[in-house]
């Protein structure tokens, strides 16, 4: 019983930092970083530095500073349609989007796990290589494939398809944008497919066949449902940071595209209103936490 | 009048019949993998209602033949004919061949109910006919309380029940059942077997089996096929195969079997004389007409249960004797193995039913004894 003492708490200890990691940075990396911005968004705006007045300034201060909390920034984002219009908008945009990833990503997904297995790991890489290249300069690159002048004008115009003083009108159009968040998070839809696809026992669709289910109708019976977990991954993994996309919709949208993480910066950046752009966060991030229980819940049961 | 209860192993033997067609044709199939055959020029006949087995060690290619009929191999080489029509080139969903696939194949995400109707909903068949069918079938596996189960919560035996009930649902012509009872109990294994020759009677249809359990081929079968590295070692029914092996490796394959080596001396009138150097005997068995020649190197092969054991020598002159050691005692209930070691080193076996709930045993361990049997017990294997 004595013998207790050290052999019994290392492992102890052991386990608990390990466990204590990911909830560490949490803690520092989000938990903290989300009181700061919701305390910011409890405050009054002040042209100053920092453009805000504290709340807070210390423990002893906390009670009798607690009845100048404030909620007319959250107030205020109902007031002006903008706010409104700009979250539903990135819904809208977010929603379509997902669709247009998942109707591209489940045939190269499908593809991939039908492939040999010995191509399968190449073929993998080369889903995720673009990530070696920065985001945001693919995202510029976009811009010269779509602009008026741009590549997509010069082939067509080649082929003949346009004539010399024809251009083709996709640059700073929402189709723009859904074309460059369809092919940034590709990979985000197409490697969870693929996961769930690759998993399916062949055997399964030799015994729907067996059964006298022709292939087309097997796919929709046996391999489409089996690879739901896959897809509901996806489409969250998708969704979730795209509703918050800010660079795509800012460089390919151009001024008709009204997604809430434009506005966002631009309350943070131009107008300088620290507590309403904070208050945007936070209703943003409130939205999201409907779907990432959903995602949590779904993810538990598979 | 007295029902018979359970099959009657009736009188039926079509490929006696010569006017008769076989109904599953193998015509010199050959399936490669790459460079491996593992099927080589194969020709295999199977007439309709027919329950037919196939036996062979784990590799030998059973499955890939019953793939082949069910249409998810393509022969290499070869045609496959179903009542007369070549198969070649009919996908599997048009096949009138059902298949219980060894890895059984559940579909995952549907419930027991769910995996039994699957075929009968390809059929177009309504739902009431479905739901009577299902229920059969539930009934026939005793899965009835497990219903509404997905695959994963049922037990190994549970599952294999569910594929065998699935594969039955559609009641197809041809039903192919690859160790459709490998993962379940004696008891219910034999149940299981009485209900699937039952069925196969009662729907005339065309069984194929593939099942490592010798005992269990003999019980359901008509005839068993012995495959060995993708070719047909012997096929024939039960008693021709255990009791006439063609091969030694059908006889060590099926059973238990001794085998001596020696050297045919002298043939008369259908009876060979062997001598056996390596136990020092000479042995007289029954030769087939015209096939053994003297001075041919034969094997002497006789089942365990042929041999007589005792403690007394025989009348001098008596052919066919062996004697020895006892080496060692194996009790296996109803039956004692004995083993008995010969001069020369090699060991002959021996079983002896148990007829009395014997406490000692007259024979034991290290007793000399001699082993006789009848010039007829025997077969000389000349392969
Ligand atoms: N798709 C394939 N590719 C390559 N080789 C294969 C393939 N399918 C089967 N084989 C080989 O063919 C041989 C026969 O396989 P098969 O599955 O028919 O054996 P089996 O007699 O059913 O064995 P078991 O009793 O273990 O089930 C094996 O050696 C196997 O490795
Ligand atoms: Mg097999």
């Amino acid at each position: 019983m004595a013998e207790r003492g050290t052999q019994g708490i290392r492992p102890f200890l052991a386990k608990w930092a390990l466990v204590a990691v990911p909830y560490l940075w949490s803690l520092l990396f989000f938990l903290a970083p989300f009181l700061i911005i919701f305390k910011i968004s409890l405050s009054q705006t002040a042209i100053a530095m920092p453009p805000y007045t504290p709340v807070i300034n210390g423990i002893g201060d906390f009670w009798a500073k607690l009845t100048d909390f404030t909620f007319d920034n959250y107030v205020f984002l109902t007031e002006d349609p903008l706010y409104y219009s700009a979250y539903l908008s990135s819904l809208r945009i977010a929603l379509i989007s997902t669709v247009l990833l998942l109707i591209v990503g489940y045939p190269i997904a499908y593809g991939m796990a039908r492939a040999p297995k010995s191509l399968r790991n190449a073929l993998v890489m080369a889903v995720i290589l673009p990530f070696w290249t920065s985001f945001l300069i693919r995202v510029y690159a976009w811009i010269g494939i779509l602009k008026p002048e741009g590549l997509i004008t010069i082939a067509l115009q080649g082929l003949g398809i346009l004539g010399p003083g024809q251009q083709i009108h996709i640059y700073n159009t929402e189709t723009a944008v859904f074309i460059g968040i369809v092919y940034s998070y590709l990979p985000f839809m197409v490697l969870p497919l693929y996961a769930a696809l690759e998993k399916l026992d062949a055997t399964l669709l030799e015994a729907a066949a067996d059964l006298g289910c022709p292939p087309t109708k097997s796919f929709w019976v046996i391999t489409f449902p089996l690879s739901l977990p896959g897809v509901i991954a996806g489409c969250f993994l998708c969704f979730i940071p795209i509703v918050g996309e800010f660079v795509i919709p800012d460089l390919l949208g151009g001024s008709e595209t009204l997604m809430i993480g434009k506005t966002l910066w631009a309350e943070f950046f131009n107008n300088r209103d620290w507590p309403v752009s904070s208050a945007v966060a936070v209703v943003l991030l409130i939205i999201l936490v409907v779907p990432i229980v959903i995602f949590q819940n779904q993810q538990k049961k598979a | 009048m007295i029902e018979a209860v359970g099959p009657i192993k009736r009188k039926f033997a079509p490929w006696d019949d010569p006017t008769l067609k076989p109904f599953i044709r193998f015509e010199n199939v050959t399936k490669r993998f790459g460079d491996f055959t593992a099927v080589d020029d194969l020709t295999l006949d199977i007439y309709e209602r027919e329950f037919f087995a196939l036996l062979g060690p784990s590799g030998c290619g059973k499955t890939t033949l019953m793939r082949m009929l069910a249409g998810f191999e393509q022969p290499t080489e070869g045609r496959i004919l179903l009542d007369g029509k070549d198969l070649s080139g009919i996908p599997p969903y048009k096949r009138p061949v059902n298949m219980m696939f060894q890895s059984y194949a559940l579909f995952p995400h549907m419930t027991v109910e769910g995996n039994i109707a699957f075929g009968l909903k390809q059929e177009g068949m309504d739902t009431s006919n479905i739901n009577t069918r299902v229920a059969e079938m539930l009934e026939l596996v005793k899965l009835e309380k497990f219903a509404k189960r997905k695959p994963h919560q049922l037990s190994g035996g549970q599952r294999q029940r569910v594929a065998l009930a699935r594969s039955l649902a559609k009641r197809p012509k041809v039903l192919l059942l690859d160790e459709p009872l490998g993962a379940l109990d004696r008891k219910l294994r034999e149940e299981t077997q009485f209900e699937l020759m039952d069925i196969q009677m009662e729907l005339g249809m065309t069984f194929l089996i593939v099942t490592h359990d010798q005992e269990e081929a003999m019980t359901v079968s008509d005839r068993i096929a012995v495959m060995n590295h993708g070719v047909i070692a012997q096929i024939g029914t039960a008693s021709e195969i255990y009791e006439q092996p063609a091969s030694r490796y059908v006889a060590d394959f099926v059973g238990d079997i001794n085998l001596i080596d020696g050297t045919v001396s002298a043939v008369d009138d259908g009876v060979a004389t062997l001598h056996c150097a390596g136990v020092d005997a000479t042995i007289v068995a029954e030769a087939g007409p015209g096939e053994v020649a003297v001075g041919a190197e034969a094997g002497f092969a006789i089942r365990p249960e042929k041999v007589q054991i005792s403690l007394e020598a025989p009348p001098a002159g008596t052919p066919n004797v062996l004697s020895g050691e006892v080496w060692d005692i194996g009790y296996l209930g109803d039956i004692s193995v004995y083993r008995v070691r010969l001069p020369g080193g090699s060991i002959v076996k021996a079983t002896v039913a148990n007829l009395t709930r014997i406490v000692e045993r007259p024979i034991t361990w290290e007793d000399k004894v001699f082993l006789t049997w009848p010039a007829d017990a025997g077969v000389i294997l000349l392969k």
